[in-house]
């Protein structure tokens, strides 16, 4: 080979080898450039959205939320209030079987089947990531045989947090009400009312009751904390907190004792009883019977409990007092009275002439008075002692509905007496009017003939002629009921007072004087409900009343002992007392109690006697028989049950 | 011996340009290690016996005279190449890929040897056919180059794969493979480009399409790269100080110590430090090239050139990555990241280059 050729080859080749060296050194610069022109965007042009990014990821803001307010009665007797506990909860995702996990636990901490089916069912409305409790309320022994082996159960720990109690139970749980589980529902409404914001991290809401009516002054606001957060969202360190601010405490104008001594009163009796002060219309005792246990709510009620309660055939979850309309009975005679002598349709002196029946013009119809044979002579006062059914046959037909209905209402019958809790029933009063949009019927004299003495379309609840009573005992001037008296801030002295403007019926003070010693004398010998005030210091006024739960065949004679049990007469009283200055409206409802006078009455009088003179009841009266097998046999001035013909 | 005579003998064939380049990148990586590691200085010693593990190899081969390199070239690739198809055939399966062997006393990744037996043996191949090139020796020395890379590709190991055709591709540019056939590889290769993705695994093609939109998936196969990306962009211009980066210690950042490390430094030491660390980079890159421009031989240079390219390829696909530019294919920063192996490879690799640079200059003088 030419060595000439192979030197100038080899240089050649050198020349080639540094020109591709120079190339791949633009090619090494290039990348570099590519780097530092991307960091610079990433650094420095986006850096403002990176730096967001990066506190986003770091910053989460949790929740603190507030403690729950109080309830308190008017003495300062706790209701409702928090306490601290432990609950076993579980991270569905963070547990691979979940069956074998709970199977695994039931040996450490007691697990029912019914933990269990509601853990099935909060976990069918939960969401991904959250815990879920399985067992609530642990025993001290449970958190120490859980603690000790919790390393076999990742995704499963033990919680402290505050549960809701209600130290009365089911005495308060119409009244309370409960609190519950945030569901899907709430949720939405708590969006639509812009609330949603102050309810993270909150588990549970008022769901009934007064839980539920001042659920925004009970729930507080809810505290915020910035905690920066690693990447599995564990709190690394807190950077600023705003604290929590604890729901109000609710001052209830309900007196404990007395709600207490009247549940006791009722014995083995279902019904209501409402106590209102009549001088403001604050509510001192509120009785549904019987209640339930509001703690079987708070987490969610289990099939089989929720079954019992709501088939059972007392009822227990309806709340009488709010949303039980029944027939008033003769109850609503002072307010008859009252209307027709507001419409001078009778004067106090004018008197029938009772047979024991009454008919209207061209029929042959008897409504028949629930004395066989008549009480005779009867003027208006005597028609409100001895109860008489003829004398407001007649005095309801010659007013006619629509005066009826436009007197009674002054008292609050026929509309909801804006009490503070939701679910308030509205009765009825009826009207000419109402029959014909509801039943596309023209109204007939002989609807009228009834509705006279509480019976046929009108219907009350026991909140209503509470509150009617009420405004009778003020002598006119009524107030709309309610149950809380104050607000009391939790971080401030500020108290919010509630009060309410007093309603002025315009009654004449000669017709109020009438209609009251009247209903005095219905506690006197002579009187339907003597019983109520035998003994007493003190004068109370008031009116029995019978409503009937099934009719009566025309010549067909109520015999309380052939009915069965369920199907006996409800038995009312209304009253008031001292009657002079009336310090306390008292109305009872004792279903299928029979007679008002001898089965209400009592109960109020217990009652009456607790808040008026503080008498609390020796035991051994108080409970009335186990069964109440002859409620008519218990000996009141007439024992004779009201008894009037169903109307054609 | 007196001790200057035996400090003129351990340092006779080592270069100092390099040395003070890794010098510096290990000290960044001992640094930010500690910092990643959440200040665990287990890690950092653990890096530290790497480096001295490394340093040891590296000395020895810098000692090694030219014709012992290329008398090793061919038993190392054949060697590599039969454990390859070992791991083919019995390796272990980890994550879904079949990447490692086990020995007996270690598992080991055959792959990363060829990173360096690869570019030897066809550098020792043109070397030995220089006289007369034609473009048959092209295309054997390319098929030297397909045969670990088909194998590892199967593996699958694409970013290996792709990473060592590179350093391959690199000798046979250097060698003076014509431009013609680079033009037409350019070509065909845009236009394999849908074939070759009917060929990508479903997590590779993953890969590619987060680097697209690593929204889409931002919980899951996007989350390296967007909080990456987070971590770098929300560095700065001044980083947010040392031991203070919120991705890092927070946990947000994946695989910190090791392929996303770039993203703790960049966090803490921003732009600036973005820069200081290029400038490294292009420091011993750039001693890399006047090594290789003044290698005496074909074997050499084709030698120096692949592996200075290769080093200069892994630091730009490893910031690329992290910085969202390149898909995330597993690549460590050179000399930075926490692991071993790869220190041991770049260290054998930057050896050869002193050894390269030591020993012609003895033989010039």
């Amino acid at each position: 080979m030419n060595s000439r050729i192979e030197l100038k080859n080899h240089q050649q080749e050198i020349f080639n080898f540094r020109l591709r060296l120079f190339i791949s050194v633009g090619f090494v610069l290039l990348l570099i450039a590519t780097l530092a022109a991307r960091f610079v965007y990433l650094q420095v042009m986006r850096y403002d959205y990176y730096h967001t990014m990066a506190e986003k990821n770091r910053i989460s803001v949790m929740p603190i939320v507030p403690n729950r307010g109080l309830i308190l009665d008017r003495n300062g007797v706790v209701m409702a209030h928090n306490y601290s506990g432990y609950t076993l909860e579980i991270t569905p995702s963070k547990v691979k079987n979940l069956q074998a996990t709970i199977d695994e636990l039931a040996p450490l901490v007691n697990i029912q089947p019914r933990d269990r089916k509601r853990f099935k069912k909060l976990l069918a409305e939960s969401h991904d990531f959250e815990t879920l409790m399985i067992r609530s309320r642990l025993t001290d022994e449970e958190v120490a045989r859980f603690a000790a082996q919790q390393y076999r159960f990742p995704g499963v720990e033990i919680k402290a947090r505050l549960f809701r109690d209600y130290p009365f139970g089911e005495k308060t749980s119409h009244l309370l009400g409960y609190i519950g589980r945030i569901n899907q529902k709430d949720m939405d409404k708590l969006e639509d009312e812009d609330l949603a914001a102050n309810y993270r991290g909150t588990d549970y809401i008022g769901k009934t009751g007064l839980e539920q009516y001042y659920e925004k002054e009970l729930h507080g606001t809810t505290g915020m904390e910035e905690v920066e957060v690693d990447s599995a969202g564990r709190a690394a360190r807190v950077l600023s907190r705003t604290l929590p601010v604890s729901g109000s405490t609710l001052v209830l104008s309900i007196d404990a004792k007395l709600q207490d001594i009247a549940e006791q009163a009722f014995g083995d009796y279902r019904g209501a009883l409402v106590a209102i002060d009549p001088t403001n219309g604050e509510v001192l005792a509120f009785v549904s019977r019987p209640g339930f246990d509001p703690s079987l709510f708070i987490d969610g009620i289990d099939a089989d409990n929720w079954k019992e309660l709501n088939d059972s055939p007392d009822h227990p979850l309806n709340n009488r007092v709010l949303r039980g309309q029944y027939p008033s009975g003769s109850t609503i005679k002072p307010f008859m009275a009252l209307a027709g002598l507001f419409y001078k349709t009778r004067s106090p002196e004018r008197t029938i002439s009772d047979p024991g029946f009454y008919t209207l013009a061209g029929s042959s119809h008897r409504y028949r008075d629930w004395k066989k044979d008549g009480h005779g002579t009867v003027d208006m006062f005597k028609s409100i002692v001895v109860s008489c059914d003829t004398y407001y046959y007649g005095l309801a037909v010659e007013m006619g509905i629509d005066n009826i209905a436009g007197y009674l209402s002054r008292f609050g019958f026929g509309k909801k007496t804006g009490i503070d809790l939701e679910g308030e029933k509205p009765g009825l009063l009826p009207t000419q009017e109402w029959k014909m949009q509801r039943f596309k019927q023209k109204w007939f004299t002989g609807d009228t003939v009834s509705v006279g003495i509480g019976q046929g379309y009108s219907l009350v609840t026991p909140m209503q002629l509470a509150a009617a009573t009420a405004t009778l005992a003020n002598g006119g001037v009524g107030y709309q009921p309610h149950l809380v008296r104050e607000i009391r801030s939790t971080t401030s002295n500020e108290v919010r007072k509630l009060e309410y403007p007093p309603n002025d019926v315009q009654l004449d003070p000669a017709n109020f004087d009438l209609v009251r010693r009247a209903m005095i004398a219905v506690t006197q010998p002579g009187g339907t409900a003597v019983a109520a005030s035998a003994g007493a210091t003190y004068t109370i006024a008031g009116k029995t009343g019978t409503a009937q739960v099934v009719g009566m065949k025309q010549g067909e004679k109520y015999d309380a002992s052939k009915i069965s049990e369920r199907n006996r007469d409800h038995a009312w009283f209304i009253s008031f007392a001292p009657a002079e200055q009336p310090r306390i409206a008292v109305v009872v409802l004792a279903e299928n109690g029979g007679h008002g006078g001898g089965t209400a009455a009592p109960i109020a009088r217990k009652v009456l006697d607790y808040y008026l003179l503080g008498k609390v009841p020796e035991p051994a009266v108080a409970p009335p028989p186990e069964k109440p097998a002859t409620p008519a046999a218990t000996p009141a001035a007439t024992a004779a049950p009201e008894v009037e013909d169903e109307h054609d | 011996m007196t001790r200057r005579q035996l400090l003129q003998y351990l340092t006779k064939h080592l270069d100092l340009p390099l040395l003070a380049g890794m010098g510096l990148l290990m000290t960044i990586s001992l640094l930010t290690l500690y910092s990643a590691s959440d200040q665990n200085f287990g890690r950092v010693l653990a890096q530290g016996a790497n480096i001295a593990v490394a340093l040891t190899l590296m000395w020895i081969i810098a000692n090694m005279p030219l014709h012992v390199l290329m008398r090793i070239a061919v038993p190392v690739y054949v060697f590599g190449l039969l454990l390859l198809v070992g791991v083919a055939l019995f390796g272990e399966i980890s994550h879904g890929a079949r990447r490692w062997l086990n020995i007996g006393v270690a598992t080991i990744q055959p792959s990363e040897l060829m990173k360096i037996g690869v570019p030897l043996m066809m550098a020792w191949y043109f070397e030995k056919y220089e006289a007369s090139l034609t473009m048959k020796n092209y295309l054997i020395a390319a098929i030297l180059l397909l045969l670990p890379v088909g194998l590892i590709a199967r593996q699958p190991d694409l970013g290996t794969a792709i990473l060592i055709s590179a350093s391959g591709f690199y000798v046979l540019f250097l060698a003076g493979l014509s431009w013609k056939v680079i033009a037409g590889m350019a070509v065909s290769a845009v236009a394999s480009a849908p074939v070759a993705w009917s060929l990508l695994h479903d997590y590779q093609r993953h890969r590619i399409e987060m680097l697209l939109d690593p929204s889409q998936d931002a919980l899951g196969k996007g989350y390296h790269t967007i909080q990456g990306m987070i971590a770098v962009g929300s560095g700065g211009l001044i980083g947010k100080g040392y031991l203070s980066g919120t991705q890092t210690h927070l946990d947000f950042l994946p695989e910190r110590t090791t392929d996303f490390i770039f993203a703790v430094y960049s966090e803490e030491f921003g732009l600036v430090g973005n820069l200081i660390l290029l400038a490294i980079y292009l420091f011993v890159i750039g001693r890399g090239f006047v090594i290789t421009a003044n290698a005496s031989n074909y074997f050499t240079r084709l030698m120096a050139g692949s592996i200075t390219l290769t080093l200069a390829t892994y630091a730009f696909v490893n910031m690329g990555m992290v910085s969202g530019i390149l898909p995330v294919v597993g690549v460590p920063l050179p000399l930075v990241s926490y692991g071993g192996t790869s220190m041991v490879t770049l260290l054998v690799g930057l050896g050869m280059l002193m050894s390269i640079h030591t020993h012609q200059k003895l033989v010039k003088t």
